[in-house]
């Protein structure tokens, strides 16, 4: 941790706000998880944390390291890249898993499920 | 080349991968990465994906940049939703709106984009009625989402089909 202590102030300040943002960021991700009244309305929350605030952390990372060892470091890209393409998939099979059981329970708040074009009208 | 390397554009993102992963282009990663993109190129033959081929690279990146720049935006938007007080909850609701797109690819993406995107939450696809149902945090601006998701389609249209 000493090694920090070689930071350049100018590096040091940008590398403090892209993190504090991102903390912020991935703070709000997690309240709204908390707040946000139905299931569904929770669905949104989580991927605040996850394209913010991973973003804005792994920037930090990225400078921070790239300053100290005075190189290009390229290697977070991949933890962004991988967190933005599976994130939605958990999501969506989360979605589609409560409107299923929504569904067989038929509550009224859920949209019905489309019924198949090949038979309009039939009741 | 087609024989060694059925699908080029992933055996070179796993070569790149590796080669980050490893942060070194010694010889012995880079021999390394080649045999494992060579390996695993040959695995997707099994998978069968259906492949489509990337044009116009300019549109891409135009097209990724116009992504981003929504992505900002949405973060902004939807930690105001989160942030409001109690008294005044956010409205949220469901809508469909008619995509027509036949690219397995092309759908993925969308529903990536869209999910990824905080404020809208791909639930289901129709693909008889080509209508896809989606949850928004801000039902108010239904007509905004509406067009966004015409303009995700759109430019998907022109880059994969």
């Amino acid at each position: 941790m000493n090694h920090l202590t070689d930071l350049p102030p100018w590096a040091a300040i940008l590398v403090c706000g892209l993190l504090l943002l991102g903390a912020a960021m991935t703070l709000i991700g997690s309240l709204g998880l908390l707040r946000l009244p139905s299931f569904y309305d929770r669905l949104h929350a989580p991927t605040i944390a996850t394209s913010g605030g991973t973003i804005l952390i792994c920037l930090a990372s990225m400078l921070c390291f790239a300053v100290l060892q005075s190189r290009w470091i390229f290697h977070e890209l991949l933890i962004i890249f991988f967190v933005t393409v599976t994130t939605p998939v958990t999501l969506m099979l989360l979605g589609q898993a409560a409107l299923y059981r929504d569904r067989v329970k038929e509550r009224s708040d859920v949209p019905r499920k489309p019924k198949p074009a090949a038979e309009p009208g039939s009741e | 080349m087609r024989a060694w390397y059925p699908y080029p554009l992933f055996s070179i993102a796993l070569f790149l991968m590796w080669l980050l992963l490893n942060q070194s282009v010694a010889p012995g990663s880079i021999v390394l990465s080649l045999f494992l993109s060579t390996l695993l190129g040959w695995v997707m033959v099994k998978l069968q994906p259906s492949q489509s081929r990337l044009r116009r690279l300019g549109l891409m990146a135009g097209f990724a940049l116009a992504v981003a720049a929504d992505i900002i935006r949405s973060n902004v938007a939807v930690a105001r939703i989160i942030l409001r007080p109690r008294g005044k909850p956010a409205n949220t609701g469901f809508m469909t709106v008619d995509v027509d797109l036949e690219n397995e690819n092309a759908l993925a993406l969308l529903a990536c984009i869209l999910t990824a995107t905080p404020g809208t939450a791909w639930l289901e696809y129709d693909r008889r009625q080509k209508s896809l149902l989606l949850h928004v945090l801000d039902i108010d601006n239904e007509d905004l989402w509406r067009r966004t998701v015409k303009r995700y389609e759109a430019g998907l249209k022109e880059i994969l089909e």
